[in-house]
């Protein structure tokens, strides 16, 4: 592989995936200036002069629906989401590691919640209530939608974690006389930490941006995304750009909260072990 | 193995009730660790889709619901031809999204795994592709509009370069931007599980073809495609799926112009039409499952975590 010389094949491949990088983040850039349009300005380029008008107008209640109601809503749920996820995934990938009667089942019926259509854990979870007569609400029935989607996502990784894990680790720590709940406190949690971190990113950013899973179990009050995708009908100026620009900031700076908190913890290790010597 | 190594030491007083709790615990721990995540599937994922199943059988008129066993629903559905049309477009729509995704999928990740050499920039990289995952869907659709619009970028470009007199009208609102938006939400689901493949291939196995004499493209052909097939099998099963069950891209994206079963599906839940719904998702499903299965046959996903 160490040839010194890059062949031409290389400068082939790096402009696709240049080009692919741009195809990725393009349009996200455009609508992240056209946000900034003018009071005058309107969908499409050029640039009729550069205000925040849209970014007020936002905020203003009577113009664009319940903005804030719904983002609050959609940040509660992610954070419950995240949490349950990190929680019933970790918990049941310890289990996974024994033998126990029904895990073939409870595997496939986890996969099968990744490939069964979103519409159809909508409408089912829709119907179930309805039927049952109980209220659908974002708390409660759209958490369990949004939980169809992350826990099997959620599962996955911490096979893949328990896959890669040396139980030497545990050995050793049992033969040092550590009780199986110390084993676990002591030394299977903390090496999985980095890993447990994204599996709560995987939760909170999959819930926060879902849509379909919500549509019919949100009940009487908006996520975000169902406010953004009531806006797309009925909105036709550049307010719809900057709720897409704020979003999608949020979501950077939630993404980037999380590689920071990722690479901190990774130093305050190092600091840790150089100080045991 | 956990078994032999908690047997418990006779040295306390109360050692033989916490024997015999140390030795239960084992035995029942599995259930009450998969418990949570059991029960969570079992209520929203489980039992509502077997209502589905039951309400596909339902009567309804425009006012209610009738618990009923009839089988309406699915002969209306499968003697429209609506229905095969739509379905038809469907599939066009998941075809083609599978063809362009592996292809960008397959390109992008053997870039990543064999033509970059540092680790560091692998990883960075790496990451570079998959943050709009993090973003958006919505969002994301919402932003090709300034790109393809009448008075789009791409139009007042290729106007301005002498290439076109007219704007292009079909970039918008048309079966070409709903399959551009679905390349662009979901061709991330094929790099990853591809590029997971690849770093696993032994390096040995490309010196050794490269040793024997291939050239650089039947190393691809003979060497890499084929142990990479694990991926694609894996990025081709959630880009399907995905397509299949699809409804906010093809109505945001066609403009209400173009159709598939899942905006089949919404426009029925949105008309009240339940059990017409209720048996139109589970014709899909079924659709759905028969494709995971064909193409399950390329890949044991348990042994690729």
């Amino acid at each position: 592989m160490n040839t010194t010389r890059r062949g031409l094949s290389f400068y082939l491949l790096a402009a696709f995936f240049a080009l692919f990088v741009l195809f990725l983040y393009g349009p996200t850039a455009t609508i992240l200036v056209l946000s900034f349009q003018g009071p005058e300005g309107g969908l499409t380029f050029p640039m009729n002069g550069v205000s925040l008008h849209w970014f007020h107008n936002l905020f203003e209640q009577q113009a664009v629906g319940d903005f804030g109601g719904s983002f609050r809503r959609s940040i509660a749920l992610g954070l419950m989401v995240m949490v349950l996820t990190v929680l019933f995934s970790v918990l049941a990938g310890f289990a996974f590691r024994r033998r126990f009667t029904g895990s073939g089942a409870l595997f496939y019926l986890a996969v099968a919640s990744l490939i069964v259509p979103s519409i159809l854990v909508s409408l089912g979870i829709g119907l179930l209530f309805n039927i049952l007569g109980l209220e659908p609400t974002w708390y409660g029935s759209a958490l369990g939608a949004h939980l169809t989607w992350t826990l099997p996502f959620g599962l996955l990784i911490v096979f893949a974690i328990f896959n890669r894990f040396n139980p030497a680790y545990e050995e050793a720590a049992r033969d040092l006389g550590a009780s199986p709940w110390q084993t676990v406190r002591h030394v299977v949690l903390p090496i999985l930490l980095p890993s447990l971190i994204g599996v709560g990113l995987f939760g909170f950013t999959l819930s926060y941006d879902e849509f379909a899973r919500t549509l019919m179990t949100a009940g009487s009050f908006n996520t975000l995304p169902l406010e953004i995708y009531g806006m797309t009908t009925n909105v036709t100026t550049p307010v719809l750009y900057a709720l897409g620009s704020l979003t999608t900031v949020f979501s950077f700076t939630v993404i980037g909260l999380f590689l920071l908190g990722l690479i901190a913890l990774r130093r305050h290790r190092l600091r840790r072990a150089a100080a045991a010597g | 193995m956990t078994l032999t190594a908690e047997t418990p030491r006779p040295s306390a007083t109360a050692a033989a009730g916490r024997a015999r709790r140390v030795r239960l615990l084992p035995l029942v721990a599995p259930y009450l660790q998969a418990a949570p995540l059991t029960v969570a599937l079992l209520l929203f994922l489980l039992v509502p889709i077997l209502t589905i199943v039951a309400v596909s059988f339902w009567d309804y008129d425009s006012v209610r619901l009738y618990p009923d066993f009839v089988l309406t629903n699915y002969v209306e559905l499968l003697t429209s031809p609506v229905t095969w049309k739509t379905y038809l477009n469907t599939l066009k729509f998941a075809a083609l999204t599978w063809a362009i995704t592996l292809g960008i999928g397959f390109t992008v990740a053997y870039f990543l795994a064999f033509h970059v050499r540092s680790t560091t920039w692998q990883m960075v990289l790496f990451l570079v592709c998959t943050i709009p995952f993090w973003t958006s869907n919505i969002i994301r659709m919402i932003s090709w509009i300034p790109f393809l619009g009448r008075n789009g970028l791409l139009n007042s470009g290729l106007i301005s370069a002498g290439i076109i007199d007219q704007p292009l009208e079909f970039l918008l609102f048309s079966d070409f931007a709903v399959v551009l938006a679905f390349v662009h939400l979901y061709a991330l689901f094929m790099v990853v599980p591809i590029f997971n493949s690849m770093m696993r291939i032994d390096r040995a196995l490309v010196e050794a073809a490269r040793d024997g004499g291939a050239s650089a493209a039947q190393i691809i052909t003979n060497v890499i495609l084929p142990l990479s097939k694990p991926g694609i099998a894996i990025g081709s099963i959630f880009v399907v799926t995905l397509v299949m069950g699809d409804f906010i891209t093809v109505r945001l994206m066609s403009g209400g112009q173009s159709a598939s079963i899942g905006l089949m599906i919404a426009n029925e839940i949105s008309l009240l039409q339940y059990p017409a719904a209720a048996a139109n998702a589970v014709v899909l499903l079924a659709v759905v499952l028969i494709m995971v299965v064909a193409m399950l046959r390329v890949v044991d996903i348990r042994k690729e975590l």
